[in-house]
């Protein structure tokens, strides 16, 4: 980082923590970037002359005679049109070997939209996963998680949507990521040809936890700087949120914060609040879409961090694994797109809501005989074709592996339902059941 | 002279400041910053410091900034013109900021002063009159909009003159009302009362009488509502809460609907934007806008100014009850009200009580509730604002006297509701979020 003249510089920590340096220190404003020793830090408290700054990179081998040198702004990223096809580490420095970004420096972590300005989400964004396009239909401006246990195959799923994905630009915010993982990503962009509509910002687990608190504002900078300048359709990745969560708890910790529940910080509601709600259609057609991962501990949604969530976000998606398909599917029972109406059978066929809704209770009533099965009642016509229901209704539409189109989904649908059951059994209004019933 | 003051700590958004003089609990002040005055609202004094919550980011703020008291708490402006506003929590009009992007320090006004209203005077010259009591009125769509002795008024007065019946502006003197020290005071249609302090111009609050419609059939066939009374929407996300709030403001009977997004989605309030001015009200045949008040913080935006905005609402509410009218305030959600209180209290280094809340919370909400209730106003007539809020978990928000056991309450308390709803939508057997408008 260039030196310049009206840097201040100190040489005396009055106090050091894993994650914070406090020292006396004159002038310095909130949110302030600094480097001590050389690795970079941000103000996070003022107290009288002592200031108290967040190391991003730890503390380790920081001595209290660090040189502390204040840089008077706070984190910012250069944006242009360079930035397509790029990896940055947190500070938005390339880790592709690539030369340095050339273009305007804006400052991250910037202001919200005037509510009053956003425009109602109305563009479908097809995923070609059923269980995601049929049950839980993606819109731009829209802010999702998946809800998934860390053994599941998130990031897989999560790449597939975004190189189908109908969007301009595809920003990478991932936090923690193992190196396999961003290997992963690399080579499926890489490998898809689409390197050039993507952004990535990554902190992998070998980096300091504390780095990735700036991932999220510097992917959202980068989607802002393509929405709002250039009007164009951006898909945001954060994977993994919890993991951010933890390094907002471990700094809140370390700044002797009074915990909240499950020991996060009492502001984790606001700071996830900050990040989704970038989520927006603006008026002038460019969107910011956030599709993002929070890994649940035990399959546990009350813990905070996805309690929380859940209050912010529109939806959730599931990731469960089916032992009677064998496959891993989008569980149509937890998982919620709040925004698919405005979509479903405005911009997809007008049977979509119905066949939506039959499916997923058809579904639940192979639940149900399933349960009786397991308890030993006998089961009766009608729970035995449900049962066979709901194996290929998982195989064939829920499974995370389909790949199909909206309308070719619907047709599935009426091809399986009438496959095991008659039109009254599935409850769909009778003017689309005339129209698309498969007789044979 | 004001009391002045310069920063000396900085947390988040809670700043200390240190004194040259006398200071109140609640005053405002503004803190210069780059140019900008940010608001900012005491909330604890200690010698000669005071910590203030600041209403906007604290980015780029220095100690040593300097900062000037305003002697006087957060005020809203009331007057003609309110119906179909949309403010943020501190009232600033969200429909004439300029740019996208909420800019820091941007403050707007809450009425239009240039428009005519057609004033018919009520009251008469020689009138003995006393806050809150009508001198005229003006229609404010179809609604008779009462210009009233200012709530801040003390003792008794006689009307001197009252302005014909004609066309005026806000800010235009509609009657001169003389003191007992024979004093002539001016009148506007506009008057100021600051948030935190109930308006309790009116003769009694007697127990609410008549059951307040809220459209919802389920609601009012086996868990009526009283005009006036205090209900509350406890559940987990997604379970519907947000859902049933609209279709009551769609539906409800009740003059005045102000609506206040507390710390929710900002989409969720652009489905208001999109839909309301759509809308038909079912009692009056007029758009339904038109009765309805929009307070929006959504969860990105202040912290401080969360707290800020249900009050803000609630004192609407309370103005247009002096005129005769049927109000009714709906809060989603007060549980991310309570999240805000936290935060500023876990800042403070306050001790906590359960899961880090104030330990004075449940007081801060009962407070609150009561501000509700159906009056009866000075001139014999009666007005009602009727308050139910929601929230997620944990349900800590409960005022006070409401019973613990939630089956205990329906149907015994005339004024107190309580409407669980199950999480229906994550229950095998029902699809997860079906489309309302098909439950019809
Ligand atoms: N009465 C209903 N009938 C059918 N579907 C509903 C109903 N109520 C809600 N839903 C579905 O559930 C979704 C979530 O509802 P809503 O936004 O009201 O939840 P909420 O309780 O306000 O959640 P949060 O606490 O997260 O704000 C809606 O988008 C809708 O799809
Ligand atoms: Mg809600």
């Amino acid at each position: 980082m260039a030196t310049k003249a009206y840097q201040r510089t100190y040489t005396q920590l009055q106090a050091i923590t894993k994650a914070t340096v406090t020292l006396n220190a004159r002038g310095v404003a909130n949110d302030e970037l600094a480097t001590v020793n050389g690795k970079l830090a941000q103000v996070v408290k003022t107290k009288g002359d002592a200031v108290t700054l967040q190391v991003f990179s730890g503390t380790e081998g920081v001595p209290t005679n660090a040189e502390v040198s204040f840089q008077g702004a706070p984190p910012t990223l250069r944006v242009s049109d360079q930035l397509s096809g790029r990896f940055f580490n947190a500070y938005g420095h390339p880790i592709d070997g690539g030369p340095e970004i050339e273009g305007e420096e804006r400052e991250v972590g910037g202001p919200s939209v005037n509510p009053y300005k956003r425009r109602q989400p109305s563009e479908l964004i097809p995923t070609g996963i059923a269980g995601i396009d049929l049950n839980n239909t993606l819109v731009s401006g829209q802010k999702i998680p998946f809800f998934a246990d860390p053994d599941q195959p998130y990031n897989r799923v999560m790449a597939d949507v975004a190189l189908r994905a109908d969007v301009d630009k595809i920003i990478l915010g991932g936090m923690g990521l193992t190196n396999d993982d961003y290997l992963f990503f690399r080579h499926a962009f890489e490998s898809a040809g689409a390197l050039d509509k993507i952004v990535s910002f990554v902190n992998t687990t070998e980096e300091p936890p504390v780095e990735r608190l700036l991932i999220p504002d510097m992917a959202l900078a980068a989607a802002e700087y393509f929405a709002v300048d250039k009007n164009e359709k951006v898909l945001v990745l954060l994977t993994d949120m919890t993991l951010y969560a933890d390094a907002l708890s471990i700094v809140s910790n370390r700044m002797d914060q009074i915990p909240s529940k499950d020991s996060m910080p009492g502001s984790l509601y606001s700071d996830l609040a900050k990040i989704y709600e970038k989520a927006v259609q603006l008026p002038d057609g460019g969107s910011i879409t956030i599709i993002a991962v929070t890994t649940l501990n035990d399959g546990d949604i009350t813990h905070a961090i996805p309690d929380n969530t859940g209050y912010i976000t529109e939806g959730q998606l599931f990731l469960r694994a089916d032992p009677d398909s064998g496959k891993v599917i989008v569980d149509p029972f937890r998982s919620l797109s709040r925004l698919k109406q405005l979509v479903q059978g405005k911009k997809t066929r007008e049977d979509h809501a119905q066949l939506m809704n039959a499916g997923v209770r058809l579904y639940a009533d192979a639940q149900n005989a399933k349960t009786k099965l397991e308890n030993g009642f006998d089961l009766s016509d009608y729970d035995l074709r449900c049962l066979d229901y709901a194996k290929e209704y998982a195989t064939r539409l829920l499974s995370i592996d389909v790949n199909i189109t909206v309308e070719q989904m619907l047709d599935t649908a009426w091809e399986i339902f009438a496959k095991y059951f008659s039109p009254a059994e599935t409850g769909i209004k009778q003017v689309f059941v005339d129209k698309y019933w498969k007789k044979d | 002279m004001s009391t002045h003051g310069k920063v000396t700590g900085i947390v988040s958004n809670l700043v200390t400041v240190t004194v040259d003089g006398p200071v109140a609990e609640n005053e405002l002040c503004y803190i210069s910053v780059g140019g900008n005055q940010l608001l900012a609202e005491v909330i604890r004094v200690t010698g000669d410091k005071a910590s203030v919550q600041v209403f906007e980011s604290t980015r780029g703020l220095k100690n040593g900034d300097s900062v000037e008291f305003l002697g006087k708490m957060l005020e809203v402006t009331l007057g003609p013109g309110l119906l179909s506003g949309i403010y943020d929590g501190l009232q600033n009009n969200l429909t004439t900021m300029t740019g996208v992007f909420l800019k820091r320090g941007e403050y707007t006004d809450p009425l239009d002063r240039k428009v005519l209203w057609a004033f018919t005077p009520l009251a008469q010259p020689g009138d003995k009159v006393i806050a809150a009591d009508w001198l005229g009125e003006v229609k404010e769509g179809w609604l008779p909009h009462k210009i009233m002795v200012p709530f801040s008024f003390k003792g008794e007065f006689t009307v001197k003159s009252v302005a014909p019946a004609g066309n005026y502006t806000v800010d235009e003197t509609i009657a001169v009302l003389t003191d007992k020290d024979g004093e002539d005071i001016p009148v506007t249609m506009v008057q100021k009362w600051p948030v935190k302090v109930a308006v309790k111009c009116y003769k009694e609050k007697p127990r609410p009488t008549r059951i307040m419609e809220t459209g919802v059939r389920v609601i009012d066939t086996f868990n009526p509502i009283a005009e006036g009374g205090t209900g509350f929407i406890p559940g987990p996300f997604g379970c519907g809460k947000t859902v049933l709030q609209h279709a009551i403001a769609k539906q409800g009977d009740a003059d005045v609907i102000v609506m206040a997004a507390c710390g929710e989605r900002a989409n969720e309030v652009v489905e208001i934007f999109t839909e309301f001015p759509e809308l038909v009200d079912p009692h009056t045949g007029r758009k339904l806008m038109e009765r309805t008040t929009i307070i929006c913080n959504t969860s990105n935006m202040p912290v401080a100014a969360r707290e800020a905005s249900v009050y803000t609402a609630m004192t609407i509410c309370e103005y247009y009850r002096a005129m005769g009218l049927k109000c009714l305030l709906l809060a989603d959600s007060t549980s991310r009200w309570a999240q805000a209180l936290r935060e500023m209290s876990n800042r403070m280094e306050e001790l906590p009580g359960q899961d880090a809340f104030p330990v004075d919370l449940s007081a801060i909400i009962s407070n609150f509730y009561a501000r509700a209730g159906m009056v009866l106003l000075n001139n014999g007539q009666t007005g009602a604002v009727t308050f139910i809020g929601q929230e997620g978990r944990p349900l800590l928000l409960r005022p006070r006297a409401e019973p613990r056991r939630p089956e205990a309450l329906p149907g015994r308390q005339p004024d107190r509701l309580l409407l669980q709803i199950p999480r229906v939508s994550r229950d095998p057997g029902i699809p997860a979020g079906k489309d309302p408008e098909e439950l019809g």
